[in-house]
């Protein structure tokens, strides 16, 4: 019965990738005739000082979206677990950046951010005027608030469901010997948080490898290669430059990265020993 | 009452039902878009044919009257037309080439982009055409058949407007300071400090764009150093770049940002927003180095900005010391519209039909001048006496008929590889993160790609 998903899974992810790979021993300009090219296009990749610098952006988009997401949605999610009054109401408000396109927010905010007739410069505070997608170092910035502020509902939503699964009565015995809010927490919550940490971090790790359509809208890599991760590397070689060849080079070490780092993030988590969070209970 | 909150019970399911319908109901109500004229959609059905164009006032409106006129004149095959912003447009436009899905008449701006549609045989020889159809040749600017020609023969029919770009400077702001309109880069450099103290940026600049920022260095190799020095670069001439004429533009371009000439934040202003536009309209910014086209734009959202005889335009000024002639000018010499090889037939004929109708006709000549924009047809001259922007366009048809040389815009002559490496270094420039040493080693090395 898992054919059909199998038959999804072989047209959409396996043939493609299989193109890709034959793609990248090609030179093509998107517009003629496909030339076999041998490791011409692989050569002019790994050569290309670009390639290093969009290696690193993209570690760095990666890191830093993750130092901001885990921590906020861990703590969200752990809110709205919870029956504190008002929770569903501020539930609602914080599902609402997930909701919306991310083609809309990164335009929307691209204007909001206009140094000359933003936000800033429309109410005249100096301190928000900056050049925010004009300076590399804040335009990295703005990026992370702003996926961390599209993606963050999502991750919240996968740690409440982790936390409303996590037994009352650990909590209650653990009372009853004294600990307090910030103890169970950190003794309590967050290692039975464990696994969900493992797929949320899989989860946001792989998207962020490949996140591209934020980036491109804000700030189209700029300032300069300032914000040139790999993927938008790949769009510009290809689709601007017309080096299709390239940049199916380009794509098959983002799926090997991926793996690489879905693999490592598994092989932290504890490998498939599978071993029950519950026990004892 | 209880409701057993395991099993999905009535209510519940009859919520998610009204929701999933209301959401249906919602999702169909959305526009599809981009925008389409009639329902029809990449490739034209049965023997009319598909036209895709620009977005953006005047020009947007213009070959839209021009594809009404078309179908009305022609009911039986009628020409479906999209529309797409200047930068978006640029991918899209090759993507659907690829993929075999272009539109029958293909918008351009010639040279290295049509080049790259003419090796992979995806655009109509129009030479022949072109030698039966003498009338259609002979009534368009001499000068705008240089782009649309390809190893000899012609791939494109020159349309539209002669767009040289040019300076513009806001005469308000130049009263204000008491300043007078530079003649040389010199009073440039030294109207720079008296711009900032007074609060207003001096150039504005939608660096984002990238092919904003290289209006800046076209000009200044060409008043340093001549047109040769890019002819070199085009030739496919070894170490073309390293040229001291071109070092020493691409250092004045430098000396230029460290003496804080451009807009605050102007590497995160693109041109499609018309952003840069609005910074010397609403008087934020002194002066402004862009095309013609964007006469049309200012005169209509700036107010009373273009009409009040605010605006201010002048060629590009002499460098001292350099042996370029000061009547030359860079640009477009003309938009370019191709006939896709992979159309029917029956959809090409359409397309010659509309060329040769439609296309510049003495309706669409005459709002082109009404929208401060001179078509390329020979003889607009004489019709402009009459329009309320008379003396723009006559300073327009002056500098394209006087210019000694008119040059292609730079990313648009090269191929689309070369192309792309140079708007990448020309930002990396800009952002001051490498010399004009280290440009002129990156650039040397796609010559002639």
């Amino acid at each position: 019965m898992a054919l059909p998903a199998l038959l999804m899974f072989f047209a959409f992810a396996v043939v493609p990738l299989v193109g890709v790979v034959l793609l990248s021993f090609t030179s093509w300009d998107g517009i003629g005739v496909i030339r076999p090219a041998g490791f011409d296009s692989w050569r002019a990749v790994l050569a290309d000082p670009g390639l290093l610098h969009s290696l690193w952006v993209t570690f760095v988009v990666i890191a830093l979206s993750w130092a901001v997401q885990t921590p906020l949605s861990i703590l969200l999610g752990v809110f709205l677990a919870g029956h504190q009054p008002y929770r569903e109401f501020l539930a609602v408000l914080f599902i609402i950046p997930l909701l919306l396109s991310s083609a809309a927010i990164a335009i929307t905010y691209k204007a909001l951010l206009d140094p000359n007739f933003g936000l800033g410069a429309g109410l005249h505070i100096p301190l928000l005027t900056q050049d925010w997608l004009g300076e590399p170092a804040l335009a990295m910035g703005v990026i992370i608030f702003v996926v961390s502020w599209q993606y963050i509902p999502f991750h919240t939503l996968i740690y409440q469901g982790a936390v409303r699964q996590i037994p009352r009565s650990m909590y209650e015995a653990a009372q009853l010997d004294g600990a307090g809010r910030v103890r169970m927490f950190f003794r309590i919550t967050l290692p039975q948080l464990k696994y969900t940490i493992i797929t949320s971090s899989t989860l946001m790790v792989v998207g962020s490898l490949v996140f591209f359509d934020l980036i491109f809208v804000l700030t189209e890599g700029g300032p300069g290669d300032a914000t040139r991760v790999l993927a938008l590397d790949m769009y510009k070689r290809g689709f601007q430059a017309n080096l299709m060849g390239q940049a199916s080079g380009i794509a098959v070490i983002l799926v090997v990265l991926g793996l690489v780092l879905a693999l490592l993030l598994r092989r932290i988590g504890g490998g498939s020993s599978s071993a029950s969070q519950l026990e004892g209970m | 009452m209880t409701v057993d909150s395991r099993t999905m019970s009535r209510r519940n399911f009859l919520g998610l039902a009204a929701g999933t319908a209301a959401g249906l109901a919602l999702a169909g109500c959305g526009s599809s878009g981009p925008n389409d004229t009639s329902g029809g959609g990449g490739g034209g059905g049965g023997s009319g044919a598909s036209y895709w164009f620009l977005t953006g006032p005047p020009g947007e409106q213009i070959r839209q009257a021009s594809v009404d006129r078309f179908n009305q004149a022609n009911p039986d095959t009628k020409i479906t037309s999209t529309k797409f912003q200047n930068d978006a447009y640029k991918t899209k436009i090759k993507t659907a080439i690829g993929a075999g899905q272009a539109p029958t008449i293909i918008w351009g701006w010639g040279g290295g982009g049509l080049r790259s549609y003419v090796e992979a045989n995806q655009v109509e020889d129009l030479t022949s055409w072109f030698a039966e159809n003498a009338a259609v040749k002979d009534r368009l600017f001499q000068s705008s058949f240089g782009a649309a020609t390809i190893d000899g023969k012609i791939y494109a029919m020159p349309a539209e407007t002669v767009q040289p770009i040019v300076l513009y400077w806001n005469k308000e702001v130049f009263d204000k300071i008491g300043a007078q309109p530079p003649q040389s880069w010199g009073d440039i450099m030294s109207l720079v400090p008296k711009f900032n103290d007074a609060g207003v940026a001096p150039i504005s600049l939608g660096g984002q764009s990238r092919w904003t920022n290289m209006m800046w260095l076209e000009f200044l190799f060409d008043r340093i150093g001549g047109p040769e020095v890019f002819q070199a670069v085009f030739d496919g001439e070894k170490d073309a770049w390293s040229n001291p004429a071109s070092i020493e533009g691409l250092t004045k371009a430098q000396e230029l940002i460290k003496a804080n000439g451009f807009v605050k934040g102007f590497s995160s202003i693109t041109a499609d927003s018309n952003a840069d536009q609005a910074l010397l309209y609403t008087g934020k910014a002194a002066m402004m180095l862009h095309g013609t086209w964007t006469y049309g734009n200012m005169a209509e959202a700036g107010g009373d900005f273009v009409s009040g005889g605010n605006l201010g335009w002048m060629n590009f000024p002499p460098v001292e010391g350099g042996k370029g002639d000061p009547t030359n000018t860079v640009g477009n010499p003309g938009q370019y519209l191709s006939i896709s090889s992979k159309a029917t037939d029956a959809e090409k004929e359409t397309a010659k039909k509309f060329f040769s109708t439609a296309v510049l006709s003495d309706a669409e000549v005459k709002e082109w001048l009404d929208n401060g924009a001179v078509p390329i047809v020979n003889g607009a001259d004489g019709q402009i006496g009459s329009s309320k922007d008379a003396d723009f366009l006559k300073f327009v048809y002056g500098i394209a008929s006087n210019a000694k040389v008119f040059a292609q815009s730079w990313d648009q002559a090269l191929s689309p590889t070369a192309a792309e490496k140079l708007l990448d270094n020309i930002a990396k420039l800009f952002q001051l993160s490498i010399t004009p040493q280290q440009f002129a080693n990156n650039m040397n090395q796609v010559i002639g790609q």
